[in-house]
Parts: structure tokens; C-alpha cells; sequence
């Protein structure tokens, strides 16, 4: 869109970043989350990030959307700092990224399109028959044509997920970002999520950002992969250059190997006891 | 984005220029559906046309069931690579008559 400023290319053959990290640390409470993250991630390219349970993953993403403060560092998304934006401009940037939750996030007093038709309804002054129709074109394209008036209740679990994909594109977002999109999933309906997510990549120019820990989906869709580990970053790179690391932790990591719980007795007490405080959003 | 309004032959011609997005849909909606008013033939001209997004799509589906309904005929000429992706998403490359050029369509 013609509004949006263009992140400046640092060499003629350089990607454009529309995401850029630098040295990101994040706490919640006195638990140093993110230990000095610095990554970017190009346009048009799918980045998944992976990581094992407690690596930070999902408090990346959650950064990445501008959804919460960080302590220290820089962010740049869409050529803008996030940390020089006002409310009324972060409201603005938010509404160039889309969002498809874990679980899908659908209201379940609401049907289908009207779900899907909601971010239309809170962001825009379009008229009532074009926000029909360009649900009705989302949901086509997502395959869920002529289910718009059923309830989330009466969908699979594929059909909330898709669902949920095609509230996160109805806007034409700039950015898609995808958290845990096969979690769930019988191994079918999560290659066809797959294919969606690729899909929106190439026929519409998206830049998307799945956080998951499927290692099938990660190397069937990645453009690079990202592998956080106790929140600092482990490996950047291609899937192929990932299969090929001969680092013990990213083999464990691909190998499915479990490792020992680090957490020290003070922290796990801290945790059980809610005397770590729990994070908090924008 | 501009856009003019033009008769050409027995067709309106409508050329849009620029960005359709959802600052700017509203208006290209407006105008379709005035060219449509018009009672002719619709030509939309997408040759300059850098962007569109799916607001700006839905627009030209609109007026295309508009134009349907009054037994007109409303065609899509000079069609992006970008827009005809997004066209082709959305399985409407086969909704619409497209032509290469808006000379081709009137």
C-alpha cells in the first residue's frame, strides 16, 4: 500500500528486510526471557521459527507483532521503530500484520463470517457489501467458500484453523504470522495448512512468520529457519544448511532427543508459587 | 489513485491509476458503479494500476453483479501480473472477461 514507507535496502542485492532485530532482551519479571535476539526477516520469505518448549519462541513472536514491551534493544517492522511510535501509529502498524492464533481465536457467538469479517468492521469504513465480499473471497480461498454463516461449532478443527487463516488475511496484511498453525492436526489437514501457507506466500507477496515445532511442516515450508534455544539464537539459515549443522543441540533438537531442565530450584519455586511475574502485554 | 472516465465507442471506459487499497477502494467503487449507472458497457482499464488489493477486487466484483443484473456487459482490460494473482486467488480470473488491452474490449 502506497502509505506504507519502504525499508531501505543496505546493498543493491540485499533482501528487504521487513522485520529488523537488533539485540532484543525481554524479562518477565526478573527472568531474563530473550537474551540479546538479533535477526531479521525478508521480505516475501516464510521464516519459522522452532525452538524447544521454554526457548522463547513464542515470546519472539509475540515481540515481533509489537505486542509487548522489550527491555532493551531495537525493532524495526515495516521500516518503523516500534519504540518511536505513539498508540495511534502502533494501532496503525498492527493493522498491516495478521494474525492466526494457535487455537484459532474465533468467537463462538459469532458465525464464520462474521468472524472473519470482524477486522474490516474495527479498522476500516468500507461499505457493508465490499466486507461481504471480501469474506466471502478469503474464506474461497482458505476453502471454506459458502460456510459463512456456520457457527465455529459446527467446524473441525482443520475448518477453525483455515477459519482463522482467512480472518488473518482478510485485510491483505503485509506480514502473516502464524502461531503453531499444525499443532493439533491429524497429518493431512496440517500438510493441506501447509500448502495454504505457501499458497498465500507466493499468489499474494506475504512475508510470513510461523512459530512451530513441526518439524515436517518447518522443512516443507521455510524459506529459513530460525532455532532459538534458551532464548538466544541458535542457528539462522536454510532448512538445509539446519539438516546439515553438526551442532549437538540442533541435532538433539531435530533428533527429538530431550534435554536436561536447566531451571534452577529458585526459579522453579519462584514459578509454583507465582512469585515470577507473568509477562506483560502492550 | 486517479481515475477517468471516458466513452469510447459504445463502452465506458473507466482507467484507474495507482494503488487500490482500502484508503482508496471506496472511491473506485463509487466510480464503477457510476460508470455502471451510465447503461453501457464497462471497460475497466487496470493498465496503470500498481496495486490492487482485495477491497479494490471486491469492488470490481460488485460492479460487475451490478452490471449483470441491468444485462450489461463489464470487462476487465490490461490486467497487472499482480492483480491477476490476486484475481486468480480468488478463482475470478474466470468470473471476469479480461482483454489485453482496453482496444482489444470496445
Amino acid at each position: 500500500m502506497s502509505e506504507t514507507p519502504e525499508p531501505q535496502e543496505t546493498e543493491t542485492s540485499a533482501p528487504r528486510n521487513v522485520i529488523e532485530v537488533r539485540d532484543l532482551v525481554t524479562h518477565y519479571g526478573d527472568r531474563m526471557i530473550l537474551k540479546g535476539i538479533s535477526m531479521d526477516v525478508h521480505a516475501d520469505e516464510i521464516m519459522v521459527i522452532m525452538g524447544g518448549s521454554g526457548s522463547g519462541k513464542s515470546t519472539l513472536l509475540r515481540h515481533l507483532m509489537a505486542l509487548e514491551h522489550h527491555t532493551s534493544g531495537t525493532m524495526r517492522i515495516l521500516g518503523q521503530d516500534i519504540d518511536e511510535l505513539n498508540n495511534v501509529e502502533l494501532v496503525d502498524l498492527r493493522q498491516k500484520l495478521g494474525v492466526a492464533f494457535q487455537g484459532g481465536a474465533l468467537f463462538s457467538s459469532m458465525t464464520v463470517g462474521e468472524n472473519v469479517m470482524l477486522p474490516l468492521f474495527e479498522h476500516t469504513k468500507l461499505d457493508r457489501k465490499t466486507m461481504e465480499i471480501m469474506t466471502r473471497m478469503k474464506l474461497q480461498v482458505v476453502e471454506l467458500g459458502g460456510f459463512e454463516n456456520l457457527m465455529p461449532s459446527e467446524l473441525s478443527g482443520g475448518m477453525i484453523k483455515r477459519a482463522a487463516f482467512a480472518r488473518a488475511i482478510v485485510m491483505d496484511p503485509k506480514i502473516l504470522f502464524c502461531d503453531e498453525p499444525s499443532a493439533g492436526l491429524d497429518p493431512v489437514v496440517a500438510s493441506q495448512l501447509d500448502d495454504l501457507i505457501l499458497l498465500l506466500r507466493d499468489a499474494l507477496g506475504m512475508t510470513v512468520v510461523v512459530v512451530t515445532h513441526e518439524l515436517d511442516s518447518a522443512f516443507k515450508i521455510a524459506d529459513r529457519i530460525t532455532v532459538l534455544d534458551r532464548g538466544e539464537i541458535l542457528f539462522i539459515g536454510t532448512p538445509d544448511e539446519l539438516r546439515a549443522s553438526d551442532n549437538q543441540r540442533i541435532q538433539n533438537l531435530l533428533n527429538r532427543v530431550a534435554e536436561d531442565d536447566t531451571m534452577d530450584a529458585e526459579t522453579y519455586l519462584n514459578r509454583l508459587t507465582g512469585d515470577e511475574p507473568a509477562y506483560r502485554p502492550l | 489513485m486517479k481515475h477517468e472516465v471516458k466513452e469510447a465507442g459504445a463502452s465506458v471506459v473507466v482507467a484507474f491509476e495507482g494503488d487500490i487499497d482500502l484508503q482508496t477502494s471506496p472511491a473506485a467503487r463509487e466510480a464503477l458503479l457510476e460508470a455502471v449507472g451510465m447503461g453501457k458497457p464497462v471497460v475497466v482499464d487496470l493498465a496503470a494500476v500498481s496495486y490492487i488489493d482485495s477491497s479494490g477486487v471486491a469492488s470490481l466484483v460488485e460492479a460487475l453483479q451490478t452490471a449483470k443484473k441491468g444485462g450489461q456487459d463489464l470487462t476487465l482490460a490490461a490486467v497487472s501480473d499482480g492483480a491477476m494473482r490476486v484475481l486468480k486467488l480468488a478463482r475470478l480470473d474466470a468470473v471476469f472477461t479480461i482483454h489485453d488491452s482496453v482496444d482489444d474490449a470496445v
